[in-house]
C-alpha cells in the first residue's frame, strides 16, 4: 500500500511534466527537448530561493517562471533566430545545465531543514485530520505526509488540468491550438504564429519546471541530474494516455495524460518491486515508450490481416 | 484601395537558381472592385498576391493599402485587413479544432486573443446563421472536426472565414483548382454572392478562363513577372474565353521567336 500510495504521489508530479510534454509535442507538434533541462531548473530554482528564505509558494512560482523563460528561450531561438526545434531545445537544455549548477550551488542540495510545500501542507492537513503519524484510508494504515501530499497534489493537479482545458478554450489558447495545427491559417487570420509558439512553449516548460519544483520538495532534495530523460517520461504519459482514452479531444487527453502519468508510476513501482535494478530504469523506458509508439500501428496492421483473412476465409466458404 | 508600385521580387538571387518572379509590377484597384489575374504557370501570379500578402518582403517597391503604407509589414499585421483563400483547401483552416471553433477564429481578426471564451453561445448562435446562408448544411455539422469535411466545404468555409469581418482587400489564389467541377461551381457562386453583398475589393487568380471572362470587372494577364495586359470596361465586357485563350498562344508564340530572332541578329551583325 505505501508503495501505491508513493507511486500515486509520484504519478501526480509528473502528470505536470506530462501536460507540458503534451502542450509541445501533440498540441505545438514540437518536437522540444527542453524539458530535461526545465524540469531540473524548476527544481533548483525553488530549492535555491526556499534555502534563501523565500516562502514555499512564492519559490514554487518562482519554478515555475524560470521554466516559463527556459522554455521561451527555446521558442525564441526557433522562430526569431530560425535554429532547428530540436537544436534550440539541445542548446537551451545545455545551457540549463551549467545555469542550473550555479543556481544550486553545487550539484545536489538537501531541503530536509527548510520549509517546503509539502511540508506546508502536511502542517494543514494535520491541522484538519488530527496529529497522528498514521492515518486509516479505507483500511489501510498510510503515513501522515504521504496522504497530505496525495490529497494536496491531487487537488493540484485536478486544478492546473481544468485550468489548462479551460485556457484552451480561451481567445489565446484557440489560437495557441490553430497555431499547432496549421501556422499558415492562423497567420492569415491576423496572429503570429511565432508569438503563439514562443508562448506555447514558455507554458509547457513552466508546467514541466513545476512538475521538477514539486518533485524537489516533495523528495526533500534537488539534484542538476534530475531532468535527464525527462522528455521521455512525459512522452510515456502523454502516449499511455492516448491510447487508453482513444480520443482526439483536448480535454479527454489531458485527463489521459494525468492517468497515463499514474500508471506509468505504478507500473515503474511494480517493475522496481519486483527486483528491477534502478541503473535500468532508464533503459527500460525508452523501450516501453518505443513499444507504445509502434504498437498501435502493429495492432492496426494485424487488425486490417486478420479483417482480411476472416474476408477470405468467407470468401472460401461461399466458394465451397 | 489597392496600390502596387513598382514591386519587384527575384529568389536566389546571384545564384544559378535566380529566378525574377516579378519584374517591376504595378497596379491599382479601386475600392469595391473585382480583378481576376491570369497568366501561364510560373508567371509570378502567385508570387503578385503572396507579395500583397506579405509572405515576404518584397526587394523593391511599394505596396499600399486603404492609404496606409504597408510595404514592411509582416503577413499576420497585414492579415488584420487582409483576408486569404488558398488553392490548398487545407490551408485555410485547422483540420484538428471544429467547424464553430475554426470561425470563431476569423471572429478575432483584428482584435486581441486574450482571455475571454473563444466560443460564447451568441458567437455560436452567430456562425450557424452565416453557415446557414452558405445553403450546404454545415450549420449542423459545427462541432465536427473541420479536417472531416470535403475540400468543397472547407474551402466555403475558408472563404467565410476570410470575409467574417469585412476585409480592407480579399486575395483569392486560384481557390477552386483542387475541387471537383460541382464543388468549384459551388465555391464560385458563393464567392460572387458574398463579394458583391459586401461590396468587397477582390483579386483573383484563376486558370478558368470562364471565371476571369464571367466575374469581376477587369482582367490583369502576368507573363514572366509582368503584367502583359490590362483589359477592363467595355473591352472586358466583350471579352469571351477564346480571346483570352488566343492572346496566350500569341505569347507562346512570340516566346518561341525571341531566342531564334536573337540568333538571327547575332549572326547578321556579329
Ligand atoms: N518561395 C519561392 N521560392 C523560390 N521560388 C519561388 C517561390 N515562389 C515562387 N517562386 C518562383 O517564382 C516563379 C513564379 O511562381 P508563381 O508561383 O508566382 O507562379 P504562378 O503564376 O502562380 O504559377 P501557377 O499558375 O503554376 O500557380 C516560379 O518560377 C517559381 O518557381
Ligand atoms: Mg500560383
Amino acid at each position: 500500500m505505501l508503495l501505491l500510495i508513493s507511486a500515486l504521489n509520484f504519478g501526480l508530479v509528473f502528470a505536470l511534466l506530462g501536460l507540458g510534454v503534451y502542450i509541445s509535442f501533440r498540441i505545438f507538434h514540437f518536437a522540444d527537448i527542453t524539458a530535461d533541462g526545465s524540469f531540473a531548473l524548476g527544481g533548483a530554482a525553488t530549492t535555491a530561493m526556499l534555502i534563501s528564505g523565500w516562502s514555499p509558494l512564492l519559490s514554487t512560482l518562482g519554478g515555475f517562471l524560470a521554466g516559463m523563460l527556459a522554455g521561451s528561450s527555446t521558442g525564441i531561438l526557433h522562430t526569431t533566430f530560425k535554429i532547428h526545434g530540436l537544436l534550440s531545445g539541445i542548446l537551451v537544455t545545455t545551457a540549463l545545465y551549467s545555469i542550473n549548477l550555479r543556481v544550486l550551488g553545487r550539484s545536489n542540495v538537501s531541503l530536509t531543514d527548510s520549509p517546503t510545500l509539502s511540508k506546508s501542507w502536511a502542517e494543514l492537513s494535520k491541522i484538519c485530520f488530527g496529529d497522528q503519524q498514521r492515518h486509516n484510508l479505507f483500511g489501510w494504515m498510510v503515513g501522515a505526509q504521504d496522504l497530505a501530499n496525495l490529497l494536496f497534489l491531487t487537488i493540484l493537479v485536478v486544478f492546473l488540468g481544468i485550468g489548462l482545458f479551460a485556457f484552451l478554450k480561451t481567445n489565446l489558447g484557440a489560437a495557441m491550438r490553430a497555431a499547432g495545427d496549421n501556422a499558415q491559417m492562423i497567420r492569415a487570420l491576423g496572429a503570429s504564429d511565432k508569438v503563439l509558439l514562443i508562448f506555447g512553449l514558455a507554458l509547457a516548460n513552466g508546467l514541466i519546471a513545476l512538475s521538477g519544483s514539486l518533485l524537489a520538495q516533495c523528495q526533500e532534495f534537488a539534484d542538476v541530474q534530475m531532468g535527464i530523460g525527462m522528455v521521455v517520461w512525459g512522452l510515456a504519459s502523454v502516449i499511455i494516455g492516448e491510447s487508453l482514452v482513444g480520443s482526439s479531444r483536448f480535454g479527454v487527453l489531458i485527463a489521459g495524460t494525468v492517468i497515463g502519468s499514474i500508471l506509468f508510476r505504478m507500473m515503474i513501482a511494480i517493475a522496481l518491486r519486483c527486483g528491477l535494478n534502478p541503473n535500468d530504469l532508464k533503459l527500460i523506458t525508452a523501450v516501453f515508450v518505443f513499444l507504445a509508439l509502434v504498437a498501435p500501428r502493429w495492432l492496426k496492421a494485424l487488425k486490417l490481416k486478420f479483417n482480411s483473412d476472416a474476408v477470405g476465409e468467407a470468401d472460401h466458404a461461399q466458394g465451397l | 484601395m489597392l496600390r502596387v508600385s513598382e514591386v519587384v521580387k527575384t529568389f536566389y538571387p546571384g545564384t544559378p537558381n535566380e529566378v525574377r518572379s516579378l519584374r517591376g509590377v504595378s497596379f491599382t484597384m479601386e475600392p469595391g472592385s473585382f480583378t481576376n489575374v491570369i497568366g501561364t504557370n510560373g508567371s509570378g501570379k502567385s508570387t503578385m498576391l503572396n507579395a500583397v500578402a506579405g509572405v515576404f518582403l518584397v526587394d523593391s517597391g511599394r505596396v499600399e493599402l486603404a492609404g496606409d503604407d504597408i510595404t514592411g509589414w509582416t503577413e499576420h499585421q497585414r492579415a488584420r485587413r487582409i483576408g486569404r483563400v488558398f488553392q490548398n483547401p487545407f490551408s485555410g483552416s485547422a483540420p484538428t479544432m471544429t467547424v464553430a471553433e475554426n470561425l470563431a477564429l476569423a471572429a478575432r481578426r483584428g482584435m486581441s486573443r486574450g482571455l475571454g471564451w473563444s466560443l460564447s453561445t451568441t458567437l455560436r448562435g452567430q456562425i450557424a446563421e452565416r453557415l446557414r446562408s452558405l445553403k450546404m448544411g454545415l450549420e449542423d455539422r459545427l462541432d465536427n472536426p473541420i479536417g472531416n469535411l470535403s475540400g468543397g466545404q472547407r474551402q466555403a468555409i475558408t472563404l467565410l472565414m476570410a470575409t467574417w469581418h469585412k476585409p480592407d482587400l480579399l486575395l483569392l489564389d486560384e481557390h477552386t483548382a483542387a475541387l471537383d467541377p460541382r464543388s468549384a461551381d459551388q465555391v464560385i457562386r458563393l464567392t460572387h454572392e458574398i463579394v458583391a453583398q459586401d461590396r468587397l475589393t477582390t483579386l483573383m487568380v484563376t486558370h478558368s478562363m470562364q471565371q476571369a471572362v464571367h466575374l469581376g470587372d477587369r482582367i490583369l494577364m502576368m507573363h514572366k513577372g509582368e503584367f502583359v495586359a490590362d483589359l477592363s470596361g467595355s473591352q472586358k465586357a466583350r471579352l469571351r474565353p477564346e480571346d483570352l485563350l488566343s492572346r496566350f498562344d500569341e505569347l507562346r508564340r512570340r516566346d518561341q521567336l525571341t531566342p531564334a530572332v536573337g540568333d538571327m541578329l547575332e549572326k547578321l551583325y556579329v
